[in-house]
């Protein structure tokens, strides 16, 4: 990898490209102190780490199109590959879009199927959870214990402190995810009291920065929740929604976004809009899978891993 | 002999058939597709009383919801439809609740 030119604002667009092309074939990706770093899977770096956690996303049971007629057999072999880690994750942490359209049998079936993972699962809900009559209670009464609001909540382990965001209801015209005043101020007062060397693993549904507005891939206000976090030495924000991998760094914050254990979505820009992404079935597997992300005291690094379900 | 009160019955019972033909000419029921995460037509300019229906053709779901609050539809998975009869003059601008970019308007003028 080329040193990056932190004189920038951003990484250069082919380091970006590079760094996307490497998660795509398994490279672990590391941030130490806001300065990226990658390593092949397998490497000392992934050996030694003291605990890691597993991210799954966009599952959209309940979903039966051309696409992916299956969805809960692909989630299952999700399920299987975190059970077969050789390092035991801690936990497990689904950024949304649980379901397809927030019926409670599809609620049911993917509950059974995680549970089989036999870890503690941390959820935020995505904009197909939150499709019942009462506009999320559904989601808030199977997931919601110990949350605030919509579903957002945090909790500290191992010396990280995570925060759950729900920037999917409440959307306005023409706008992007949202998360609105009440939430970014429980932010702010949930960070208020931490150590700026603190780790931060934010995850929410739609990602908190701007992939591709014309999309609706952004978050309206996530700058402002940014702005909270910004004094804090290891900021990794966690991602779903776009069904593919996208990875960004901006000074000590790393952007990532998770493939779907379901159906994977179109390279903004390159298809007349987002929807499912139609491919043979060999192929399918090679576009969906699951995330895991390693922690190692001391040096502070947070290493992200994609892995995809198949090839 | 017949009582006032049954003529007046069957002139209650005649007046909405004989009703239903001007309103049917005054308002022919419109669609709109949502493909491709789009509204088509995006603007569509309707006589008062018209019956309008979004079809789904996506493989994806998406809802109606007025800005002003004067309809929301239930989630439209694919092949689903929902319909609402505009019975007030006005502009009407509506979006998808899961993907806000989508967004379209209704006129309804008096016809």
């Amino acid at each position: 990898m080329e040193p990056q030119d932190t004189s920038q604002d951003g990484p250069t667009r082919r380091f970006l490209l590079e760094c996307m092309t490497w998660a795509g074939t398994g490279v672990l990706w590391s941030v130490a102190a806001g300065l990226p770093q990658a390593a092949m899977l397998g490497s000392a770096e992934a050996a030694e780490a003291a605990f890691s956690f597993v991210q799954i996303s966009d599952s959209h049971i309940g979903f039966d199109k051309v696409a992916n007629p299956d969805p809960l057999a692909t989630l299952h072999e999700a399920v299987e590959q975190i059970k077969a880690l050789a390092q035991k994750p801690a936990f497990v942490l689904h950024t949304g879009d649980i379901t397809h359209l927030s019926r409670p049998a599809e609620f049911d079936a993917a509950q059974q199927m995680i549970a089989e993972i036999g870890l503690p699962v941390f959820y935020v809900p995505g904009e197909h959870d939150v499709l019942d009559e009462g506009r999320g209670r559904a989601y808030l009464d199977r997931y919601g214990a110990g949350s605030r609001g919509a579903g957002w909540h945090s909790f500290e382990q191992h010396g990280v402190r995570y925060i759950g965001l729900v920037n999917v209801l409440d959307l306005k015209a023409g706008g992007l995810g949202n998360l609105g005043n009440e939430q970014l101020e429980w932010l702010e007062n949930t960070v208020a009291g931490l150590s700026s060397s603190t780790p931060i693993v934010v995850f929410a549904h739609i990602p908190l920065w701007s992939v591709y507005p014309e999309w609706g891939w952004g978050t309206e206000d996530g700058a402002r929740a940014l702005t909270y976090l910004r004094r804090f030495g290891s900021v990794t924000v966690l991602n779903g929604h776009i069904h593919q991998i996208m990875q960004k760094v901006e000074g000590n914050v790393a952007f990532h976004t998770a493939r779907s254990t379901a159906f994977p979505q179109p390279v903004p820009g390159t298809a007349p809009s987002p929807g499912p992404v139609r491919v043979a079935p060999g192929e399918l597997r090679k576009l969906l899978g699951t995330t895991s992300v390693s922690f190692v005291p001391g040096r502070q690094p947070l290493a992200i891993v994609d892995t995809p379900l198949a090839g | 002999m017949r009582s006032p009160l049954s003529r007046r019955t069957v002139a209650c019972l005649a007046l909405p058939l004989a009703l239903v033909p001007f309103v049917a000419r005054a308002a022919a029921p419109v669609a709109i597709s949502i493909d491709n995460f789009a509204f088509t037509p995006q603007v569509l300019t309707v006589p008062l009383g018209t019956i309008v229906t979004w079809k789904n053709g996506d493989d994806i779901p998406h809802t109606i919801v007025d800005t002003g609050g004067a309809f929301r539809s239930p989630v439209l998975d694919t092949d689903d439809a929902f319909s609402f009869t505009f019975a007030t003059v006005g502009e009407y601008g509506y979006f998808c609740g899961l993907h806000p970019h989508m967004t379209g308007r209704i006129i309804v003028t008096r016809g």
